[in-house]
């Protein structure tokens, strides 16, 4: 089985969000970029496949050289060789585009992208590539195991799962539950060392436009302080939550 | 070229979300000079979305649209916005828009805009604000393609009454019965307000010692009518089923008021529920960050407040319904 994990590299939870050039880009000044959160469980999922069911792992990744390190980390994991499409990206539709096309020259059976990313939280990728590539898709997939051709896997709903069963190929949008916090995987120095000699392939964008574009940035407004309440005055806080605040 | 709406229902009956959108699509629509159109999957009574705007129903009833499928309900969204040459689709943000969503883009060659907050920034050039960075930014997208899509973020915009004169129209899709990807079964607790559906959210973190103590939170989410949620190492521990946990890894929460009890709100907890409008927090560290968040709140121990508070309420409740 050949696995495609598409990884986005994101800031990282705690970052200041801040923005530069008028507000209209994003100020990577000072941030600690990671590999986005249900991207790495989607990963993790992979390196389980590749140990248990002798599956190939290969990371991708639509960015600059700068996000290289993301990659890295993703080959210090276990994966086993990554690809970065050199280009800025853009927007969902875009990134779709490019990721669609090395899923055709690359006959990969699974492809695994996070349900939505840290940055943007479009959760757009997965099923624009599924659209374009007309696989069979799964967004919001908590559980997946894969016996040859066929796949059972389980997506979240509103207040509950859906057990689905479907077939290779087939394109999942990842999130927890695929595999849980403890088993993501710390690299260890003999990961990092091999990560080094690992085959990072960058491809240069095949010609897609984009379909929107974020021209600017906004911080929401700064919020008033808490308003406290005495314990000893829950009377007060029916009332605000009633009279002033107009949700009960 | 009307707006296209998919009014979202659930076991026949509209979700809240429906109300929302069609709503949305008909203030966004006076400004365009134009009519809402919703498409409905499997729902006999439609009439409640003249309260809310809509000026025609496309009708679907189809046996294969039983259960949900993406690609079967894109396909049938795809084919009600050809029909009615909607130059805008509108979508929730519920698990099932949120996953149909892309496809219908790509299908209709659409631009797609999600975590879309308020009204469009501007009509012409087209430019709406979003929710990005895990709400700690919006951002200003603008859309140039002759079709686009858009999914609305739950509770950005309310629920506003706008009586209209509906009309009705049957709807059949050309629709396969191979979508793919086959549901086996569905495993949903009953009976429950669904975090997803809720108004309001009772959330507990690990200030309440121990599950045998849930009770409490329950209680007060009865009386509220409220789902309950937990934070993420409650869920780690076990405590209480992954499902509740919200946060920036678990579900995210957009509800009108969110309760947090005895959670000291770590940042990838705020992160998921920051779009609540209005928050509560009780907790007995007067140093713990939700704090900061926080609209109103409530120095103490939980074990002394909740029940009280659940009585109050319950008294205030009984005064005013």
């Amino acid at each position: 089985m050949k696995i495609l994990v598409c990884i986005s590299h994101v800031p990282d939870t705690t970052s200041k969000i801040n923005f530069t050039n008028g507000d209209s880009e994003f100020d990577t000044n000072g941030v600690q970029f990671v590999i986005n959160p249900n991207d790495e469980f989607g990963l993790t999922r992979a390196i389980w496949f590749q140990e248990q069911q002798g599956a190939n792992v290969t990371v991708v990744n639509v960015g600059g050289a700068e996000t290289e390190p993301t990659l890295r980390k993703a080959l210090a994991i276990g994966a086993n060789e990554a690809i970065r499409i050199n280009a800025n990206p853009t927007d969902g539709y875009f990134v779709a585009k490019q990721l669609a096309e090395v899923v055709r020259n690359g006959n990969y059976d699974l492809i695994i992208a996070g349900k939505e990313s840290l940055d943007y939280n479009g959760g757009m990728v997965p099923g624009m590539m599924a659209g374009i590539l007309g696989y069979n898709f799964l967004n919001s997939c908590t559980e997946l195991t894969v016996d040859g051709n066929n796949v059972k896997a389980a997506r979240e709903i509103d207040g509950g799962k859906e057990i689905v069963s479907t077939t290779l190929p087939l394109i999942i949008g990842g999130q927890k539950g695929l595999v849980e916090e403890k088993d993501l995987r710390i690299p260890n120095m003999r990961g990092i060392m091999t990560a080094r000699t690992k085959v990072l392939t960058v491809l240069e964008p095949i010609t897609a436009n984009a379909t929107t574009n974020a021209i600017k940035f906004e911080k929401p407004a700064p919020k008033s302080a808490v308003k406290l309440i005495n314990s000893d005055n829950l009377d007060e806080l029916i009332n605000l939550l009633h009279n002033e605040a107009k949700v009960i | 070229m009307s707006i296209l709406i998919y009014a979202e229902s659930a076991e026949g009956k509209f979700k809240k979300v429906a109300f929302e959108l069609a709503a949305y699509a008909k203030n966004v629509a006076t400004s365009l000079g134009t009519t809402v159109t919703a498409v409905t999957v499997n729902v006999s009574d439609i009439s409640e979305l003249s309260k809310y705007g809509v000026d025609k129903v496309l009708k679907i009833s189809n046996d294969n649209l039983t259960k949900f499928t993406a690609k079967a309900y894109a396909d049938a969204i795809k084919q009600a916005s050809e029909k009615e040459s909607a130059k805008l689709v509108l979508l929730s943000s519920t698990t099932d828009s949120l996953y149909l969503a892309p496809l219908v883009a790509v299908g209709l060659d659409a631009g797609f805009a999600s975590n879309v907050v308020g009204l469009p920034v501007s009509i012409s050039p087209f430019q709406v604000k979003r929710n990005a960075f895990s709400n700690k930014a919006f951002n200003i997208t603008e859309m140039n393609s002759n079709v686009k899509v858009l999914s609305l973020s739950k509770n950005s915009f309310g629920i506003v009454e706008n009586q209209s004169t509906l009309t009705e129209e049957v709807f059949n899709p050309t629709i396969g019965n191979d979508f793919g990807v086959k549901v086996e079964s569905v495993e949903k607790s009953t009976g429950k307000v669904t975090i997803a559906d809720a108004d309001i959210v009772v959330s507990a973190g690990r200030g309440m010692k121990g599950p045998e103590n849930w009770g409490l939170i329950e209680d007060l989410a009865n009386t509220l009518g409220a789902a309950t949620a937990c934070s993420k190492p409650v869920s780690d521990l076990g405590w209480r089923p992954h499902g509740e946990h919200v946060g920036q890894t678990g579900k995210p929460v957009a509800t009108n008021l969110y309760i947090a009890i005895g959670i000291s709100g770590a940042i990838q907890h705020i992160a998921g529920i920051n779009s609540s409008k209005v928050k509560v927090v009780i907790n007995s560290d007067p140093e713990a960050p939700f704090f900061k968040v926080a609209d109103y709140g409530i120095v103490g121990d939980a074990f002394d407040i909740v029940p009280r508070l659940n009585q109050k309420l319950k008294e205030f409740k009984a005064h005013n319904s």
